[in-house]
């Protein structure tokens, strides 16, 4: 136990109580912070799968607590931040408004143009697999391309496609192509010379080494694009929103909460894209553990 | 540099391609005119008026580039017209943010991998929060700093300072642990202290990772410093002159902010890559 007494908590220790006689607030948010500290940095002693989980959810339950409890003590505005208590009731209150803002703007706008911008992605990876000529071209712009602030081609998009999601889907395509395609053609040529040798002996013609070799150890490489893409999809659509939309959607509700200062319902917002964006993660991230089951990444430690 | 044909064959397509949709897209609003004229148009003549529109839908590449020269060199650099007034507004917000993220995200990194308790409490949340579109967050800092008497710079680089922050944690902490355990086994043999350890074997071993996630942060901070702007009502930055385009149609305006965007992030990341080759290739571990 002496490891758990060193210098660090005796200074944290000194620290609080210097903080009671400036204020006695802040030594009781300090005081919460270092009880929720003190526990982890028991339980991290440990090994174990139980304090894996355990130690993230006491600490974000420790924010959550300090939050709330400063925006208590300190009085602090709903206008400038809104307690969780608050959000909460907010999520609970309006549940058929956060609903349909999903669906306008999580499946309408940004899964279809994932989907869309993935397909074309994939396709335009196989298409140039042929000529290397073009991937030593195309790479580089797509490199190039990937790094560029693309949420800037909102404003067109919504010129050309309208206010409804399909300007949103046509932004999300552009954003998802270019890191699909630079890890599909990385991923294409991930198979070993060696591999594809003995699929030319047994006289394999190209469409079957693709199919049966290559493409499968492609896989782990367009996962990963597929699971960067993801969180640039919500971004896509999120964004485009906030160039013209109509009065549904994720982007919208928050432009237009702003407006109105009720800073609630954007942490609503914010909660729900949180929880979208965690989802459709975890859902590529489920599906490429179950496809790609075979590569060492997946395998259980 | 055998691969200059390619990328060049590669340009050339997308430029003829632009062309082709932009006599396309514009040539709508050309058999219009023409139809309420009462006159027919020649091919010739559809090419010549879709590629010289004043708002066409899609402007030709030539329009943009006569766009981002008048914006770049046409006026003084102060004029509210410039693009290069507009994109320092932009760009500094950028950098400031930028360094605070990364100065931050280093700071973090270096407490996780010296702190057991701080690791597990940290770093699944670090995680996580990049599969959330954390950009949703921008307009709302924007308007509450604006309620709190900040406008201007600070509140664009908070948004960029958080947006560079989780890529460099998440970069840093696996840099810091890269060296292996041989290394580390030599430097307790030394009787290196944790401080010695740090500076002397995990801060030089992290550099190649350090410089990947500056690569991701920069172009990230960019795009927190261009949303960063949208909802103040295009008052200044690169976010403005495409917010107040898209009000007023001004799609070569649109294009010309844009393309200064992507010369600001791709001049960002060269600049990074520059360093990194100097810094590397000193040290020795260029790849």
């Amino acid at each position: 136990m002496s490891r758990v007494v060193s210098p660090g908590w005796i200074l944290a220790a000194v620290l609080a109580a210097g903080a009671a006689l400036v204020d006695v607030r802040v030594s009781a948010l300090l005081a919460l912070w270092l009880g929720a500290w003190f526990v982890n940095a028991q339980i991290a002693g440990g090994r174990g799968r139980l304090s894996r989980w355990l130690v993230p959810a006491i600490f974000g339950l420790a924010v959550l607590a300090l939050w709330e409890l400063a925006v208590r003590v300190f009085g602090i505005s709903p206008v400038i931040l809104p307690a969780p208590s608050a959000i909460a009731a907010r999520i609970a209150a309006s549940l058929p408004v956060l609903w349909a803002d999903f669906v306008q703007t999580a499946l309408k706008g940004a899964l279809s143009g994932y989907l869309l911008g993935c397909g074309a992605a994939v396709l335009t990876a196989i298409l140039i697999d042929r000529s290397p000529f073009l991937q030593r071209g195309l790479l580089p712009v797509g490199n190039f391309v990937a790094a560029l602030p693309i949420v800037g081609i909102a404003p067109i998009m919504v010129m050309w496609f309208g206010f409804d999601w399909q300007s949103k889907a046509a932004v999300v395509v552009v954003m998802v192509f270019f890191p699909v395609l630079v890890n599909m053609v990385a991923g294409l040529k991930a198979s070993e010379p060696m591999q594809r040798d003995l699929m030319a002996t047994w006289n394999a013609s190209y469409w079957q080494t693709l199919w049966k070799l290559r493409f499968p150890a492609a896989l782990p490489f367009l996962f990963n694009g597929l699971k960067i893409a993801t969180t640039l999809a919500l971004i896509g659509a999120i964004v485009a929103e906030f160039f013209g939309s109509p009065i549904v959607g994720m982007g919208f509700r928050i432009n237009a909460s702003i407006g109105q200062l009720s800073l609630d319902m954007i942490w609503a917002e914010i909660a729900v894209a949180a929880l979208a964006g965690s989802a459709f993660y975890g859902l590529v991230a489920f599906i490429e553990r179950r496809v790609t089951f075979w590569h060492p990444s997946q395998r259980r430690q | 540099m055998r691969s200059v044909l390619p990328i060049l064959t590669v340009l050339i397509a997308i430029v003829a391609l632009w062309y082709a949709a932009a006599v396309k897209l514009n040539s709508t609003w050309t058999y219009d005119q023409a139809a309420r004229a009462g006159t027919e148009v020649t091919f010739g003549a559809l090419v010549k008026d879709t590629l010289a529109q004043e708002r066409p839908v899609l402007p030709a590449p030539h329009q943009v580039a006569k766009g981002l020269w008048d914006g770049l060199f046409g006026q003084a650099f102060t004029s509210k017209r410039s693009l290069v007034y507009h994109g320092w507004v932009t760009l500094s917000a950028t950098l400031l943010g930028f360094a605070i993220g990364t100065v931050l995200g280093i700071a973090l990194a270096v407490g996780i991998v010296h702190n057991r308790a701080m690791d597990m409490s940290v770093m699944p949340w670090a995680i996580a929060s990049q599969t959330i579109p954390i950009l949703a967050i921008a307009p709302m800092i924007i308007v509450v700093m604006n309620s709190l008497g900040l406008q201007g710079l600070i509140p664009k680089s908070i948004i960029s300072a958080y947006l560079s922050f989780f890529p460099v944690v998440v970069g840093m902490v696996k840099g810091l642990r890269s060296p292996d355990a041989m290394q580390l086994d030599l430097l307790r043999t030394y009787n290196a202290s944790a401080a010695d350890v740090l500076l002397k074997l995990r801060l030089p071993a992290s550099l190649p990772y350090l410089f990947a996630s500056l690569k991701v942060g920069v172009a990230a901070s960019l795009v927190g410093a261009i949303v960063g702007e949208l909802p103040t009502g295009a008052v200044a930055g690169l976010g403005a002159r495409l917010l107040s385009g898209s009000y007023y149609g001004q799609t070569v305006q649109i294009w010309a902010a844009l393309f200064a965007a992507a010369i600001v992030a791709a001049g960002l990341v060269m600049l990074i890559g520059a360093v990194e080759r100097a810094t590397l290739s000193r040290m020795g571990l260029e790849r």
